[in-house]
């Protein structure tokens, strides 16, 4: 039997703490009967796809659909299986996850950070969606990240590059498989030491917002480490089309090297400039003039047509790769599709086979049990080589990619050749190098 | 020295294409009395011809190839446009190369038919309607086209190469005994072309009888219709000349930078800008405003100036317009009393 008292105090303390429990938005409680966000009851299971569906990034958005599109059908027994069949953890068989059928709701983000938390809200609290996965940009990732955090959702990051999504914006319920800025800069120093020398003196143009600053930082401290040196490094507005004005500045320096840390349209509009300038022509300290794009995108590369040819950059996949679980992947997009899968499309295909797979090792939904086993977990089969999920701040460490402009495509899909595939062990750093805190996991209820 | 040099003539390129857009805006402005936000759309309408042209001209059939794969394994489907079946490969492929240029022609008809549709469709409606409907219809307008572009042709930029005569660049300083002067060919096709435009429109105006008539309605609409004058249908063919100019400019603007569904939109309110610190209604005021903004542009971006003043890249025209707006509200070369109530 016990003795209970009612005080004052012990009133005052009580009510405030229902008080604040009533007051935060329903979106970050659960009901009493569920032990987390949107535990599903019934045989099927949501996710949600929060990918670019209108603005610049809608047909890298297109393609990140088309591979979650063809995810479902694989982790719901449809199709060829995909990358299911070389994928070296085998909890995976076709008949959804833990025996649920997957379907799934989909978001526009419109490359916004507010229309993405949006819609990821909106995925979550009336579509009940278990998790959210997607994207294709750093700002979106953080802030959908952040969202689904206090939500109690897992999110299974899409296209984002910046550090700061696995760095100083890190969260426990945050998974990114794709690499970063540091990866880049990392796998590429080596690569242009070998081909241009170690003396070199670089200019940077950088996009003037996150993913522009991580990526020139990297790409700096990377050739700084083999000797170049950095002449200047400017920022461009994110909203500018013609970056003539900030190009031939790069003619009144004793610059060698353009590094173009644009992504996107910025990208296009800047190497078709710097090529329409002439730089490519150029001769400078008894070098030719050499253009470098640390983050090459093949769709994006599209945009700038021929002015790619021989310009070295990263990639996290590309469709030519021989290996198995790629050539698997190939062949399931292709036969749906028609055409080739993008490095967004292979990422994003992954990640969900990742979740669904964690989920069924986990043998639970519950956002804490599913991150419990990515962290730490080792996998291979997907295309990347063996792959670690580092426990420390949820960051994908696989080898990455070095790419350089093809000088004889023979279609539009054809336009990137891989130069070398830089070891994991080359791009791996300490993860506390970024800051941030993971904090605990959050199950939202 | 070389570095002004350069950036002068980065303004100049800059400038002509805010000087055409704004030109249309301000004919449309003078004669119909009407904001058109849709104007930029017609300047990606018009870079859209020249992508369209390139497509037509580059339609093919497909061969295969045995000798090769494509990324299924399969025997490799190369396309083989028709008119290297009709001319020949060189010439076929010429025909092709010489798209943007040949786009000129085809986006004439195509811009003017556009400007048609789009005043006696929809803006015929906004004459009497206060300036934030007119506004607030022509910036939906302008939505609503570059999403019809955006599902045609995706959101990715589409390269438009100029004619390979014209790709590349060439050394300017040397023609003036000085260094490191180096300036894109077509970049300086598109200031010649813009100038001719210009200077056709202008001559239009003042040389022929029906620009006289323009001009007198654009100072006086009633007087001229109680003259007995058709005024309203001079200024629906004034829309459809503003249209055609602002598609000229996007069809010679592909080349510099992939057409997208956006551009428009980009060019938009920078040639608004230009159009107030010109002065509205000011023709030569819009040419004017047009250059001395595409100037100052290339100039606040050159590092050293960024390194003194952060940030005044992209906020300099702004400036200008607020500094304009305060000290001398009816533009560079507006009419007194416009701007000024």
């Amino acid at each position: 039997m016990s003795n209970t008292s009612l005080t004052r105090r012990g009133l005052l303390k009580s009510s405030a703490v229902a008080g604040a429990g009533l007051a935060v938005p329903t979106i970050f409680t659960a009901s009493s009967a569920s032990a987390f966000t949107n535990e599903p009851t019934g045989g099927s299971v949501t996710l949600g796809f929060n990918v670019p569906q209108s603005g610049p990034y809608a047909d890298e958005g297109a393609d990140e659909l088309r591979a979650y599109e063809l995810a479902v059908e694989h982790l719901n027994g449809g199709g060829d299986g995909g990358m299911i069949n070389t994928f070296s953890s085998k909890t995976l068989d076709g008949t959804g996850i833990l025996g649920k059928k997957v379907e799934y709701v989909t978001g526009d983000t419109q490359t916004k950070s507010d229309a993405a938390r949006a819609s990821a809200k909106s995925m979550i609290e009336k579509d009940g969606a278990i998790m959210i996965t997607g994207g294709s940009s750093s700002g979106v990732a953080v802030a959908v990240q952040a969202l689904c955090q206090e939500a109690g959702v897992i999110f299974m990051a899409g296209l984002t590059h910046s550090n700061d999504t696995t760095g100083k914006d890190k969260k426990a319920n945050g998974f990114r498989h794709f690499f970063n800025s540091y990866m880049s800069g990392a796998a590429l120093a080596p690569i242009l030491q070998a081909n241009y020398g170690s003396d070199r003196k670089a200019y940077h143009l950088t996009a003037d917002y996150n993913w522009g600053y991580t990526t020139e930082e990297a790409v700096r401290t990377s050739t700084e480490a083999v000797g170049w040196e950095t002449v200047a490094a400017v920022k461009t507005p994110l909203t500018q089309t013609d970056f003539s004005s900030y190009i031939a500045p790069v003619l009144q320096t004793d610059a060698d090297v353009l590094v173009l840390n644009h992504y996107g349209g910025n990208m296009v509009n800047s190497l078709t400039n710097a090529v329409q300038f002439g730089l490519r022509d150029k001769l400078v300290n008894g070098k030719n003039f050499e253009i470098v794009v640390p983050l090459y995108s093949r769709l994006m590369a599209r945009g700038a047509g021929a002015n790619v040819k021989g310009i070295f950059g990263s990639t996290n996949w590309h469709w030519s790769l021989q290996d198995e679980g790629s050539q698997a992947f190939v062949r399931s997009f292709g036969t749906k599709y028609g055409f080739p899968p993008s490095q967004a499309a292979h990422t994003c295909y992954v990640q969900a086979l990742l979740y669904a797979d964690a989920v069924n090792r986990a043998g639970s939904f519950n956002p804490c049990a599913v991150g419990e086993a990515l962290e730490g977990f080792e996998f291979d089969g997907m295309g990347n080589g063996p792959t670690l999920y580092r426990a420390e701040d949820h960051q994908c460490f696989k080898d990455v990619l070095v790419v350089k402009g093809k000088e004889n495509p023979t279609s539009e899909f054809d336009l990137l050749e891989i130069v070398e595939i830089t070891p994991v062990s080359q791009v791996t750093y300490d993860a506390s190098i970024f800051g941030g805190e993971l904090g605990a996991c959050n199950p939202g209820a | 020295m070389e570095a002004i040099i350069l950036q002068i003539l980065n303004g100049l390129d800059k400038g002509s294409a805010y000087a055409l857009i704004a030109l249309g805006l301000t004919l449309i402005f003078g004669t119909l009395g009407v904001v058109n936000f849709a104007h930029g759309a017609l300047f990606m309408i018009g870079a859209f011809c020249a992508v369209i042209l390139q497509r037509l001209l580059s339609l093919s059939h497909q061969v295969v190839d045995e000798t090769r794969t494509d990324f299924l394994g399969n025997p490799l489907k190369v396309d083989v446009p028709y008119v290297y079946d009709w001319f020949g490969e060189a010439a076929g492929q010429a025909i092709i190369n010489w798209s943007v240029p040949l786009a000129i022609v085809f986006s004439i008809p195509v811009m003017v038919a556009a400007g048609f549709a789009m005043e006696r469709g929809l803006i015929k409606y906004f004459y009497k309607r206060p300036h934030a409907d007119q506004i607030l219809v022509t910036f939906g307008l302008a939505i609503v086209l570059q999403e019809i572009i955006k599902y045609f042709f995706g959101a990715n930029p589409i390269p438009t190469p100029a004619p390979p005569a014209f790709t590349g660049s060439f050394d300017f300083g040397a023609l003036i005994g000085l260094e490191n002067i180096i300036y894109p060919y077509w970049r300086l096709v598109y200031f010649l072309f813009s100038m001719a435009i210009i200077t056709a429109v202008f001559g239009f105006l003042q040389f022929t009888t029906f620009g006289m008539v323009v001009r007198a309605g654009m100072a006086d609409r009633e007087t001229v219709g109680l003259l007995g004058i058709n005024i309203d249908k001079r200024f629906t063919i004034m829309f459809g000349l503003a249209a055609a100019v602002a598609g000229l400019a996007g069809v010679m603007y592909a080349p510099i930078n992939s057409p997208n569904y956006h551009m428009g939109m980009d060019f938009l309110v920078l040639s608004f800008v230009v159009v107030v610190v010109g002065g509205m209604g000011s023709l030569p005021g819009a040419v004017l405003a047009g250059f001395l903004l595409g100037i100052l542009e290339s100039f606040a971006s050159l590092p050293q100036v960024i390194d003194i003043i952060p940030g005044i890249n992209q906020i300099i025209i702004y400036l200008v317009a607020i500094v304009i707006l305060l000290t001398r509200p009816r533009g560079l070369m507006g009419r007194k009393g416009v701007m000024e109530e």
